[in-house]
């Protein structure tokens, strides 16, 4: 460990949420349909989009008539990316030649960008033509991510209304999500990645002829343009087969610093703009606090677990400060630390170090914070969506503690929210334990393993935490390009997407017929440091109870190898 | 039905359009003209001939040039056709063995002096350019033998192609080996083609 490192990490953690805070401000403005800078240039276009599709985008939808219209636009988009894979042998811009993909990486591969997971089975370099990495995959790096933060601009809607009853149009805050938002974003993150070192060109390969003689081609593809979006969308999915760990895909220390604050920086946007769009910016703040203070104390863990000693290098009498298996010198066991706390707090999933190769409680920690349910600050809105479903289950244990019915920013919290609470954070465990429990019986599930004993549970634990999570990152030993592991974790990328937005949805329907209370002295504050306590608790028992047992059996187990193994010398 | 069908496909088409090629190509287009270099793949050109990029990884065996970190990508390593890191776990035998080989070779090379970690292990990529100033160090009396110069002459050059942190706390101080390789071999050249 060293001050730089810790520094390092302060600073990145710090920086995304400094950023997010103005930024925040004008997604809320976008959200709202207030005016921008970008009015003169998005205006005619909006207008031109919504008159060919035919919509009144001005028209408040119920939950229902919204949720239904998000619905068909993703499965519009999983036709499209799994048709487009499917035949990119026969598809412009294929300069490597590429072959179409199989139905079950296609399948798994158009539900994992549509689900804005972005989990790979595949080799991005081996495998994807120009075309489909531009046309399939960078598409839905964009509007995936524009339909996490519908979510949240509905639910904060629900909560402003007085005994309303819509809860906004879909296709408004799609299109001025994606628009307003993250085009620009990505525009400008793009060019300044390319001027840093970032290819960006439509050639298939650089062939070299290195100093030794030998002959070296190099991948090359427009990274910068989809490297941008995929951390400001915190979608996650590489270009390349390490992702972010690759030099192409993250060059120099300033490049990995700017991206890492890029996977964080429009998630928390999305809690400072559903504050203000719900005209509750203290009791967002609250939620902020208690997010960073989860966010900041798994950074910290997997810093001090990555300059554990590792055994390797202790048996072969090398320097151990670090463990650098899955690492780049340029980065180092700190920016990998905070990368990977950042990733898995958000539902981003890029990596700039290999997760498989961390130290037991490194990689636990990782998992650990995807298993808290992506609220860390999680993905653009679906984040804040979560976080708020979390704030009600807290208000309501309060509740149950003093025998009163809870309330939440002026909103009663009755048994039909609570109901549909559950049934968002509930899914989630049932997915991800459920498929570990049969992959780890089945023998055409192990025989995908790379390592075995409880590091092989790890990896089986951690692909479908990942995909039900919608990160997308992976103990990349498990080669999970085989029918049964890209249909399953598809399957549990799809349950994990769309059934906590569903019941997000619903309870904004519910809550947006409510009529709106002001406050009494019976109500339990909710912009307080005690609010921030009690929900950083109800957080941690409930992943807590859920998962321990899950992570005795991988992560925490094989620490106590590592520390017999030490011993033992 | 075709009230959500319509505006389903139709913005779809739209995003695909604006997203999907004006995007990327707008992106290409600026990029080729105002950072060619960076948009190809910052590759070195010597004598016409492109001999690697600033930016990747390349395996060196011979005893006048630095060694880099050992690589899983491809069967030989280096493959920058085919990133990959190990992915084998803290208590993976086949990590242990494969430390300690390089630890032995190493030690072999380049005598008992402190091995740092980034030189027995494989890195995320299988492509880092970069090793620890550590190991560039602990290479520098065998780069000098092979090349028949002083060893205080080539711990210069070393020490020169440092980078420290950026802004003084980002990432970790590194040499480039490509880069550092290419600088011995201009201002140090070998004078018959080496043994090895």
């Amino acid at each position: 460990m060293t001050w730089q490192g810790w520094a390092e990490i302060a600073l990145t953690l710090a920086v995304a949420i400094g950023l997010g805070w103005p930024l925040g401000v004008y997604m809320s403005r976008v959200w709202n349909g207030e005016r921008t800078w970008l009015d003169p240039v998005f205006k005619p276009v909006e207008r031109l989009v919504y008159a060919g599709c035919g919509v009144d985008a001005t028209k408040s939808q119920t939950w229902f008539s919204y949720a239904a219209a998000l619905l068909a636009f993703n499965a519009v988009g999983f036709f499209l990316v799994y048709a487009i894979i499917r035949l990119q042998g026969v598809l412009p811009l294929n300069p490597q030649e590429f072959a179409g993909v199989s139905e079950h990486l296609a399948f798994n591969t158009a539900v994992s960008f549509v689900t804005n997971t972005n989990w790979q089975s595949y080799g991005g370099e081996s495998t994807m033509s120009h075309f489909s990495q531009m046309a399939a995959l960078t598409v839905q790096n964009f509007v995936s991510a524009a339909t996490g933060a519908a979510i949240a601009a509905a639910l904060a809607r629900a909560f402003i209304a007085h005994r309303g009853e819509g809860v906004g149009n879909f296709w408004a805050d799609l299109v001025r999500t994606t628009l307003y938002v993250l085009l620009p974003c990505s525009i400008v993150l793009a060019l300044v990645l390319v001027a840093l070192g970032v290819p960006q060109t439509l050639q298939a390969s650089a062939l070299a002829t290195t100093v030794e003689g030998a002959d070296q081609k190099m991948s090359l593809f427009a990274v910068a343009s989809q490297l941008a979006i995929k951390q400001l969308g915190i979608n996650g999915g590489g270009i390349f087969n390490v992702n972010s760990a690759h030099p192409f895909e993250n060059p120099n220390p300033l490049t990995n610093f700017l991206t890492a604050v890029s996977i964080n920086v429009l998630g928390w946007a999305a809690f400072f703009a559903f504050g203000r769009s719900a005209l509750a910016g203290k009791d967002i703040r609250a939620l902020v606090m208690a997010a960073a203070i989860l966010l900041s104390a798994g950074a910290t863990g997997i810093y001090l677990a990555e300059t554990q000693p590792a055994p390797a290098l202790v048996a072969a009498g090398v320097d151990a400060s670090q463990n650098m298996e899955g690492k780049e010198v340029r980065f180092g066991a700190a920016a990998t630390a905070a990368w990977a706390a950042q990733t898995t707090g958000a539902s981003n999933g890029s990596v700039n170090g290999m997760h498989g190769s961390f130290m037991p409680l490194g990689g636990g920690i990782a998992m650990f914070l995807m298993m808290l349910g992506e609220i860390l600050p999680g993905g653009i809105g679906s984040g804040i969506a979560i976080m708020v479903v979390m704030a009600l289950l807290a208000v309501f244990i309060a509740g149950l503690m003093v025998g009163r019915t809870p309330e939440y920013l002026g909103k009663k919290v009755e048994a039909k929210e609570i109901k549909l609470a559950m049934l968002a954070v509930l899914v989630v465990p049932l997915s991800m334990l459920g498929f570990s429990a049969i992959a780890a019986i089945l023998p055409e599930a192990l025989k995908g393993l790379l390592n075995h004993g409880p590091h092989g549970l790890s990896e089986i634990l951690y692909a479908y935490v990942s995909t039900t999570a919608n990160n997308g990152s992976a103990f990349a030993g498990l080669t999970a390009n085989a029918p049964w592991w890209n249909t399953t974790l598809g399957l549990a990328m799809l349950m994990g997407r769309f059934v906590p937005i569903i019941a997000v949805l619903a309870i904004a329907g519910s809550l947006v017929a409510k009529p709106k209370l002001a406050p009494s002295a019976g109500t339990l504050p909710t912009d307080s440091g005690q609010f921030v306590g009690l929900l950083v608790g109800v957080i941690l028992i409930l992943g807590g109870l859920q998962f321990f047992p899950a992570l005795a059996l991988g992560p925490i187990v094989e620490h106590f190898q590592v520390l017999t193994t030490l011993a033992a010398r | 039905m075709l009230s959500l069908i319509r505006p389903a496909v139709v913005s779809m088409a739209f995003f695909t359009l604006l997203l999907g090629v004006a995007y990327p190509m707008l992106i290409t287009g600026v990029a080729q003209a105002a950072f060619p270099s960076q948009a190809n793949g910052s590759l070195i050109v010597m004598g016409g001939k492109v001999v690697g990029s600033e930016l990747i990884g390349q395996n060196f065996a011979k005893a006048q040039y630095l060694h880099p970190r050992p690589s899983a990508a491809g069967a030989a390593g280096y493959d920058a056709s085919a990133s990959s890191g190990s992915n084998l776990g803290p208590l993976n035998e086949d990590l242990a063995k494969r430390v300690k080989d390089s630890a032995v070779a190493i030690r072999a090379e380049d005598g008992q002096g402190v091995i740092p970690a980034d030189a027995v292990t494989a890195s995320g990529s299988g492509l880092d350019p970069h090793i620890s100033p550590q190991y560039a160090a602990l290479q520098a009396d065998r780069i000098a033998k092979a090349r028949g110069v002083e060893p205080r002459l080539v711990r210069e050059t070393l020490a020169a192609h440092v980078e420290g942190r950026v802004f003084g706390v980002l990432g970790q101080p590194r040499v480039n080996v490509l880069e550092t390789n290419l600088a011995l071999d201009a201002r140090y050249p070998l004078r018959q083609p080496p043994a090895s």
